[in-house]
């Protein structure tokens, strides 16, 4: 039958079951093991939840020690932990892990792939954020939880003023949210913008997946300033190294810099997920299509940049210049014309369309009204003039809960709602959604709102105590009652989840009538056949889709290989590229958690030994699990429709304006790993940048900048350095093009030459790598043995060591590469069709000699 | 008497009358938006036709323009004395100005007037002519804290390593609180700070009193000074007292009401590293724990004058010194002050002295 579907009718027997088997979830113990995205999205949303509440009781038990004043439910030193560990573990364990969570469990659904471009990176993001995640909320129990803020101004977090663990719980423990979001993040828009199905192209694509896609990129070019941040201030208190102490050249304000160039686009990564979440929902909650599709993304887009120009309004108290100052504050303001197209683009959807008064338009309906009177609070901060009086008062208290709860929790409420049929079936009862919402949103309001008022009538925030006479006490009762009529909705709402889950699984059909590719019916592998897609709203536009895509009429029916398999397209117009094979489940990933854990949590607890034991384990788990990838493909082409062939694993390395007769000229390249990898050097590149900024900003400090004195390499030790760098980054070049791995005479593909054959062609390319290497590490020693390591002595000292240092640190990861690629020569697994590890070690070669050089420039 | 909303001073009337227009805004967007909202909602059968590009210009457009106009009016139309630098401006300060410095600390405030040898130190009360605008000139001895009397200006970090200048004006005599607003460490709840305006003539003739010694009382209370020499002198000063005590006498007529104005504090003097702070801070006693240089304790000359004990922890009525002394870390857990541990009797003694101490 051919109907102008991809794939004919009907299908061949065996072919379904050859798809359960390659994507069977495994049971029980060894469930640990698994990577599918729809696995480890449960349980990462779960972790997220558990988090949640955690955090919430925490709130709770603040909320009872200022009922009344003076009371004394919590001891201040308890007291101040408490407001620490709600405040971080709100920010980094539930809210950025939760959007990043719904993003894993959903997003290759609603794109019709099988899974996300890197299972075993998800896991193992998951798995460090679980065990991190739990190790660092038990130091609560033992009285070691950091006490210092979730923004942990020094020098208050300093050796001299915070002598305890706390500080480097935190400074060690956000190392794992940091590490995990940024997994998350390259995952996620590898994912979105390659694994689409095709003819889903970036215009039709949901909103969802852009407000993701945005905020990708946010978490990308955000998380690397508070990874300098952190690295910086943990050296501080480690060895002394004074970047934040006024006495010796550093300055506390750097460290604000730093943590806010983070802390405010942080904001949007939570918010924009939730603002997508609200554009995919609504269309099918009101039957009627999104009216300005395209402003509401191009709002996305815009929210994301400008937040970047924010940070500094958490500081105007804090002596910047005007021009600063004034400047932040216009771009605080221009932030919300972003927001106001994007309600109003929800507002034009109840108006065009049929509202459905089921609980997750109840949940969006709160979230409206919520979060609009939290952006207005947000303006008036915003006003300079209004911020003197406002600012680290209960007024923000209200503002930023009104804004993370009304723009974040309820519509993540809502999704819950929503998209719970996904999990088994079953729908969560709408009778009791009412009166968890009545709590709620009442709770929720008695709880903040007369914050604002407390706050302008003179309550500091993150105070223990206060005196009964200064005419506060009403408010903070009410916001007491208000917080815990809220925990009664949220706890309402888990019993019923729990419920829920319970009962027995049925079909999930499409209960809102949602337009989305989630809906289509899906297994452990995802659709039964990838949908072609026509238009923006495809279930609507393609009403029989369903049913093709059971039918298996669709992309990639079965499996071409006979193991877990993707349709990888182009990232605009999304056609059909190559085939990329998924890594299968692995212990390795959650053995490299328990070790990158374990390696963070020991050294914070000083056991060394230990630590560096565990981050072996992390390493060599890392190693192994890299080893199983990157492997000749069992055949250079798959058929995956009628009369469609692709290549499996990767496309011909060459751009789109190359002679099409020199297409294999490079060999086979794995397209969705060397993009991963760039965006990875990007995070590298920023965490870079921000110590070179730290070094600046120190410097620009001094009277006579480098001091008098200063030890820095000359100029022949420069030249030397950058020349070599650059020979070492030609020679990996070279490497690549070496005929073993570019295919440039290889006739048959990988499985043609023999292995004697291929034998001296490994060995050329073994040798080239040593020329690279050794050109490198002469480079970086050339470079960074001129810079006097002194980093006691003076903040500027300490800039530039630690510059020293990290370009040191890539010069080792080099020396691992190298060992793995010359392995992985030996063993005769780089070939022409599987490179993606050597092309992405170049591409790290090349980022470590531009540290070098730019640093060589620099100094 | 520490509300946004009940300024006593010109540059917080301002920022009172900013407040509020902005609340009436906020509201009177929220209540539009709500409408809107319910309008969208209202129930009917079917859908309504929707001019979409209209409705996109109305949401860039309308709040497009009154934000506009709020960040004009927040930026040039509006202008507290103290700029939106949140620090000093220099160029503002007049020549003759009273420079007040007010050192934060772990949990108190330091508050220093112009005087010889470093200045009249008080602690946890500031007060200041009313009428006559002063400038504060503020900095930390340790972490970051920040000045924030809402009824007579906005706040002010107080960064170590920095001065920042607040330009300060009650226009009527009165006591207002204030409270340190950046989380400072464990007791950042109780490090409040009165501010006291007097008129003028009342306020010259109490900073001369500030500047003498403690009153002499000869033999009276000798035990209690012993008491005082061996056990609190190390970190608290009294003048006229002990191995710290001051000859301040001699002094005075000059530290009285003509107070050197502008002898302290002025912006040029303060490099930006903080080196020249350190004449300022040179009568430290040691320092306790962690603590820069400075008295690690406030100077209690005058202590039975003030409002407060332990930066607004007790209100200072008959008692109350003796309850601090007998258990200060009840009252407030975890200061640096160590427990006396004294015995009743000694006790007594120290207690009524200090209350003598007017």
């Amino acid at each position: 039958v051919t109907d102008g579907l991809p794939s004919r009718a009907p299908r061949p027997p065996d072919e379904l079951a050859q798809l359960e088997r390659a994507w069977r979830t495994p049971h029980g113990w060894r469930f640990i093991s698994s990577v599918n995205n729809t696995n480890i999205g449960r349980l990462y949303v779960g972790t997220a939840l558990l988090f949640f509440v955690l955090a919430g009781v925490l709130a709770l038990l603040m909320r009872l020690q200022l009922a009344v004043p003076g009371n004394t439910v919590l001891a201040p030193a308890t007291y101040n932990q408490v407001f620490t560990m709600h405040g971080t573990v709100m920010m980094f364990l539930f809210a950025i892990p939760v959007v990043e969570a719904f993003a894993v469990y959903l997003l290759p659904n609603m794109l019709g792939a099988r899974d996300l471009p890197f299972p075993r990176l998800s896991a193992y993001a998951y798995w460090a954020y679980a065990f991190g995640g739990s190790a660092f909320f038990c130091t609560l129990f033992a009285g070691l939880a950091p006490d210092g803020g979730w923004f942990m101004y020094p020098p208050l977090t300093g050796k001299a003023y915070s002598p305890g663990l706390g500080a480097d719980f935190w400074l060690l423990g956000i190392g794992f949210i940091e590490i995990s979001a940024i997994a998350g993040a390259i995952e996620l828009i590898v994912g979105i913008l390659f694994t689409r199905a095709p003819g889903m192209t970036l215009s039709r694509m949901p909103v969802y997946a852009w407000a993701m896609l945005v905020v990708g990129f946010m978490i990308v070019l955000a998380f690397p300033a508070v990874i300098a941040g952190t690295a910086l201030l943990e050296l501080e208190r480690a060895w002394d190294w004074p970047f934040f102490i006024s006495e010796r050249g550093g300055d506390p304000l750097m460290w604000q810099h730093l943590f806010w160039f983070f802390g405010h686009p942080e904001v949007y990564i939570i918010f924009l997920p939730a603002a997508g979440m609200v554009s995919t929902m609504l269309p099918a909650l009101a039957g009627t299509r999104l009216p300005g599709r395209r402003a509401v993304v191009v709002s996305l887009v815009a929210t994301g940049i400008v937040s970047f120009a924010l940070w500094a309004h958490h500081m105007f108290a804090a002596g910047l210049g005007q021009p600063m100052a004034v400047l932040v504050s216009a771009a605080s303001m221009v932030v919300a014309l972003p927001a106001s197209v994007q309600v109003c683009a929800w507002l034009a959807t109840l108006w065009r369309g049929t509202p459905r008064w089921d609980a997750p338009l109840l949940f969006i309906a709160g979230f409206l009204c919520l979060f609009t009177l939290g952006g207005l609070t947000g303006v008036m901060v915003a006003a300079l003039p209004f911020d003197w009086q406002a600012h680290d008062t209960y007024f923000i208290v209200a503002h930023l809960h009104y804004v993370l709860i009304g723009g974040m929790v309820f519509p993540v409420f809502a999704a819950m709602y929503y998209w719970f049929p996904l999990l088994h079936g079953q729908r969560l009862p709408e009778w009791s959604a009412r009166w968890i919402f009545a709590l709620m949103f009442g709770g929720f309001n008695l709880a903040f709102f007369p914050m604002h008022i407390a706050g302008l009538l003179g309550m500091p925030r993150r105070i223990y105590t206060y005196a009964g006479d200064l005419g506060w006490n009403g408010y903070n009762l009410a916001s007491t009652i208000g917080a815990f009529v809220f925990a009664a909705g949220v706890l309402w709402f888990f019993a019923d989840v729990t419920r829920a889950l319970c009962r027995p699984r049925r079909e999930k059909g499409n209960p809102w009538q949602a337009a989305t590719l989630e809906w289509l019916p899906a297994e452990d592998y995802g659709n039964r056949s990838i949908a072609q897609v026509h238009g923006e709203e495809p279930l609507w536009e393609q009403p029989s889709l369903p049913d093709e895509v059971v039918a298996g009429r669709h992309w990639l029916p079965g499996t071409a290989t006979g193991r877990r398999e993707t349709i990888v397209a182009t990232w605009r117009g999304a056609r059909p590229w190559y085939l990329l094979i998924l890594p299968g489940d692995s212990w390795w990933p959650p053995l490299a958690a328990l070790g990158t854990a374990g390696f963070f949590l020991l050294l914070t607890v000083q056991q060394a030994w230990a630590a560096w034991l565990c981050g072996l384990v992390a390493v060599a788990a890392v190693l192994a699990w890299l080893w199983q990838l990157d492997r000749p493909p069992p055949t250079r082409a798959a058929v995956v429709a009628d009369s469609v062939a692709l290549p499996v694993g990767g496309a011909p390395a060459a751009w789109p304006w190359h002679h099409p007769g020199k297409l294999r000229a490079a060999g086979c390249r794995a397209w969705h790993a060397w993009w991963a990898m760039v965006i990875l050097l990007v995070v590298d590149g920023a965490v870079f940048a921000s110590f070179v900024y730290a070094y600046l900003h120190v410097g620009m400090l001094l009277a006579v900048c480098p001091p008098p004195g200063a030890g820095l390499p000359d100029g022949a030790a420069r030249v030397l350095s950058c020349a070599l760098l650059a020979a070492g980054s030609a020679a990996v070049e070279v490497a690549g093009r070496r005929r073993c791995v570019s295919g440039a005479s290889a006739s048959n593909g990988a499985t043609a030459p023999g292995r004697t054959k291929r034998a001296p062609l490994a060995l050329w390319l073994a040798v080239w790598l040593g020329v690279a290497l050794l050109c490198a590490l002469a480079g970086v020693a050339a470079g960074i043995a001129g810079i006097e390591w002194a980093p006691v002595r003076s903040a500027w000292h300490a800039g530039a060591a630690v510059l020293a240092a990290y370009v040191g640190l890539h010069a080792l990861v080099l020396v691992a590469m190298a060992c793995c690629l010359w392995a992985r020569a030996g063993a005769g697994l780089l070939t022409p069709a599987s490179r993606a590890s050597l092309d992405c070690c170049a591409l790290f070669w090349h980022a470590t000699s531009a540290q070098g050089i730019s640093l060589m420039l620099l100094l | 008497m520490a509300s946004v909303f009940d300024p006593a001073s010109p540059d917080a009337v301002a920022l009172a009358r900013f407040a509020w227009l902005l609340c009436g805004g906020a509201a009177l967007v929220f209540f539009v938006v709500m409408a809107l909202l319910a309008m969208a909602v209202a129930s009917r059968r079917g859908g309504r036709p929707l001019r979409w590009r209209r409705w996109l210009a109305v949401a860039v457009l309308v709040p497009g323009s009154a934000l506009a106009a709020l960040f004009g009016y927040a930026t040039w139309g509006h202008a507290p004395y103290y700029t939106v630098d949140g620090g000093a401006q220099s160029a503002a300060m007049p020549a003759d100005a009273l420079v007040i410095r007010v050192t934060a600390r772990m949990w108190w405030w330091e508050v220093r007037y112009p005087g010889p040898d470093g200045g009249i130190a008080l602690a946890n009360e500031l007060h200041v002519p009313a009428g006559r605008r002063v400038w504060l000139a503020l900095d930390s001895a340790d972490v970051i804290h920040t000045f924030w009397v809402p009824a007579l200006a906005g706040k002010v970090d107080m960064v170590p390593g920095k001065v920042h200048h607040l330009p300060l004006l009650a226009s009527q005599p009165g006591v207002w609180r204030g409270q340190c607003a950046e989380y400072c460490g464990l007791q950042h709840a109780r490090m409040a700070l009165h501010v006291v305006a007097q008129p003028p003539g009342a306020f010259d003739d109490w900073l001369a009193r500030q500047a003498m010694p403690a009153a002499a009382d000869g033999v009276r209370h000798a035990v209690a000074r012993a008491l005082f020499a061996a056990r609190c002198a190390a970190c608290h000063a009294v003048r006229g007292e002990g191995a710290l005590a001051l000859d301040v006498r001699g002094q005075s007529g000059e530290a009285g009401p003509s107070v050197e104005s502008g002898a302290l504090g002025r912006p040029g003097e303060y490099g930006h590293l903080g080196q020249s702070l350190q004449p300022l801070q040179s009568r430290g006693a040691g320092g306790a724990g962690a603590a820069a240089a400075g008295p690690a304790g406030p100077d209690l000359t005058h202590v039975a004058g003030r409002l407060a004990l332990g930066a607004g922890t007790l209100r200072n009525e008959p008692g109350a010194m003796a309850a601090w002394l007998a258990a200060p870390h009840r009252h407030k857990e975890g200061i640096r002050m160590p427990d006396p541990q004294l015995a009743a009797s000694d006790l007594a003694a120290l207690a009524a002295w200090l209350e003598t101490l007017r």
